[in-house]
């Protein structure tokens, strides 16, 4: 198992809404910036300032359809962020993937934003998708993740896969 | 119970004989689609090994010709991949240049039943000729292109009859306004098109809602087979294919009809395509700097045809800047044989080369603080064309060229009666 992958994590909580898209998160002027330059300007538009708040090992509380919008590797400027992991009440197909494939822990978790409020902190067993807000006493099951997904994460995202088979430098 | 057809297609390209909602699993890719972002240095990781040369195109859509250096050094990334691994499907810039998913269905590279992936968000759009077609990140990308397969997983599907027809001056742009606004998003899951109303649908307008159906969340749009989707594949392919309808007792989440007479023009206010959309009449007077028709879904012949019919002999209010993409060169040179070009360009349109363009904010035609757009592109999400402080409303091309001479935004219907 790969150090970077935690499955006990805990952390506080930031909450976004519904329909969070990818020009939000990595805005097209950040895409063209250097790849450690590029998660200050995450929300930069609905949130001006939220990335310089953010602590290493927060989670991200969202609504529905999180990360709707573009390919663009928006899950990479949210784990460079320091987010340890997104709990959403659904998550977009694409970002999804995109999600395993950097490395980043997401769980769809439908109800996670009746759960929490900003400020309060989340304790999640990752592969069980088991959720608690130890303030309130609260706990929600969330979707695991597939064996085989959890697997690509664990391993540290698929350019780690492809590396360690010499198919990609 | 049966299947539908994304789930008779999955089950196929996977070697199973049926797959069920929930289930991950494995398919060949047929179709690898690599584009100009991917090549861009933040993205690209050095591919060693490809799988299968034939079965990978390779397009210059988002920044092309190159609108800076970081994009000029992308394309010479993707030339010498090409050159590499002797990858004869390459559309540089020039004659066959364009946004992939219109190379797509301009040179049959969607095989009916098959598996296609590309690296953009909206390349569920070949779904209209009955693929497992969807977007992917770079790093999927790049593993198919290496191992020539990908994983999905499956998820439920919802079942969408089209029955009428469209009144004149409505267009299929204005049928996926109508079903983001009344359904939704459908992420985790899939959407199936069928109907009666498809036979009086051109593949254009088809295509227009396989592509936006991105906007959907969905994991894939796929069309049900008719002959006209059959006919227009094998006019431009000789590679042999087989299409696949959905059972007859297939399992869908839910089936629902929409009667095309009933829809009206729409328009999706700033920020957001989902439950976002007013009749035209409502916004209607909002003044507008810029209006755009382009981009994947929206820059068919079909379109630039509209535009052409609505602009003629009339011309774009002052003020106004009125922006024209045509999604590939071969729609470009066909839009000049049919005349459509020159009327735009007379009313005042600035006609650009196929791009992805003004649609992502990316090269050309962007926005400033405080400019309002109405575009016939894909997304009007804040930020998406330009300055995060810029307002983008969305709609049809008809509405669209409608505004640009209004110089506000503006019903169509008065050029269509
Ligand atoms: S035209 Fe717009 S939506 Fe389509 S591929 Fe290009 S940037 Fe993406």
């Amino acid at each position: 198992m790969n150090d970077l992958f935690n499955d006990q994590i805990s952390g506080r909580v930031w909450v976004v809404g519904d329909d969070i898209n990818t020009d939000l998160i990595l805005p097209i002027q950040a895409y063209y910036l250097p790849v450690e330059q590029q998660p200050a300007w995450v929300f930069s538009a609905n949130r001006p300032g939220w990335s310089g708040d953010v602590g290493q090992g927060d989670i991200l509380v969202a609504g529905r359809n999180f990360g709707v919008g573009s390919s663009r590797p928006a899950a990479r400027s949210l784990k460079n962020l320091g987010l340890a992991c997104l709990l959403a009440d659904s998550i977009n197909g694409l970002f999804y993937r995109n999600a395993i494939n950097f490395a980043f822990p997401a769980l769809e978790a439908p109800g996670v934003t009746a759960l929490f409020k900003e400020g309060d902190r989340a304790e999640i067993s990752f592969e069980a998708a088991r959720i608690a807000n130890p303030a309130s006493g609260k706990t929600l099951d969330g979707v695991p993740m597939p064996a085989q997904l959890l697997a690509i994460l664990q391993a540290g995202g698929i350019y780690s896969l492809l590396q360690s088979e010499n198919l990609i430098r | 119970m049966g299947m539908t057809a994304i789930e008779k297609i999955l089950a196929r390209n996977s070697g199973l004989a049926r797959v069920r909602p929930g289930d991950i699993v494995t398919t060949k890719v047929e179709t690898a689609i690599l584009f100009d972002n991917n090549f861009m240095e933040t993205s690209w990781r050095e591919i060693l090994h490809v799988y299968d040369p034939a079965k990978i195109v390779v397009v210059f859509d988002h920044r092309a010709p190159a609108s800076h250096v970081l994009s000029a050094k992308a394309h010479q990334t993707g030339r010498a991949f090409v050159k590499q691994f002797g990858i004869e499907r390459f559309h540089d810039i020039g004659f066959h240049q364009g946004i992939s998913h219109a190379l797509v269905a301009d040179h049959g590279y969607g095989l009916p039943g098959t598996v296609l992936l590309c690296s953009d968000s909206h390349t569920c759009s070949a779904g209209v000729f009955n693929l497992a077609a969807r977007g992917v990140g770079a790093p999927d990308m790049t593993y198919a292109v290496a191992k020539g397969e990908t994983w999905f997983r499956v998820g439920e599907t919802i079942r969408y009859d089209l029955c009428g027809a469209l009144r004149p001056g409505v267009s299929a742009k204005d049928v996926f306004l109508h079903l983001a606004n009344t359904h939704g998003d459908h992420a985790t899951m899939n959407v199936e098109y069928g109907g009666p109303a498809l036979a009086g649908l051109s593949m254009n307008a088809r295509r227009t809602i396989s592509t936006m159906s991105a906007e959907l969340s969905v994991e894939f749009a796929t069309f049900e087979p008719d002959q006209i989707m059959i006919d227009h594949v094998q006019a431009r392919t000789d590679a042999p294919f087989e299409p696949v309808w959905p059972d007859t007792n297939a399992d869908y989440a839910d089936k629902r009809v929409i009667d095309l007479n009933l829809i009206e023009p729409l328009v999706a206010l700033p920020d957001a395509v989902l439950n976002n959309a007013r009749a035209v009449g409502d916004v209607a007077g909002t003044d507008i700097d810029q209006a755009f028709i382009g981009s994947c879904a929206n820059g068919t012949l079909d379109d630039l045809a509209v535009a052409a019919r609505v602009l003629a002999g009339r011309r774009v209010a002052d003020g106004t800047r009125l922006v024209v993409t045509p999604a590939t060169q071969s729609i470009y040179r066909a839009a000049m044989a049919e005349g459509y070009i020159q009327t735009i360009v007379e009313a005042g349109g600035v006609v650009t080369n196929a791009t992805c363009g003004a649609c992502g904010g990316g090269s050309m035609g962007l926005l400033g603080p405080g400019e309002i757009c109405i575009t016939a592109s894909t997304r009007n999400f804040k930020g998406r064309m330009g300055d995060a402080a810029a307002r983008i409303y969305m709609a049809s091309p008809a509405t669209v060229a409608a505004s640009a001479i209004a110089g506000v935004i503006a019903s169509p219907m008065d050029y269509f009666t």
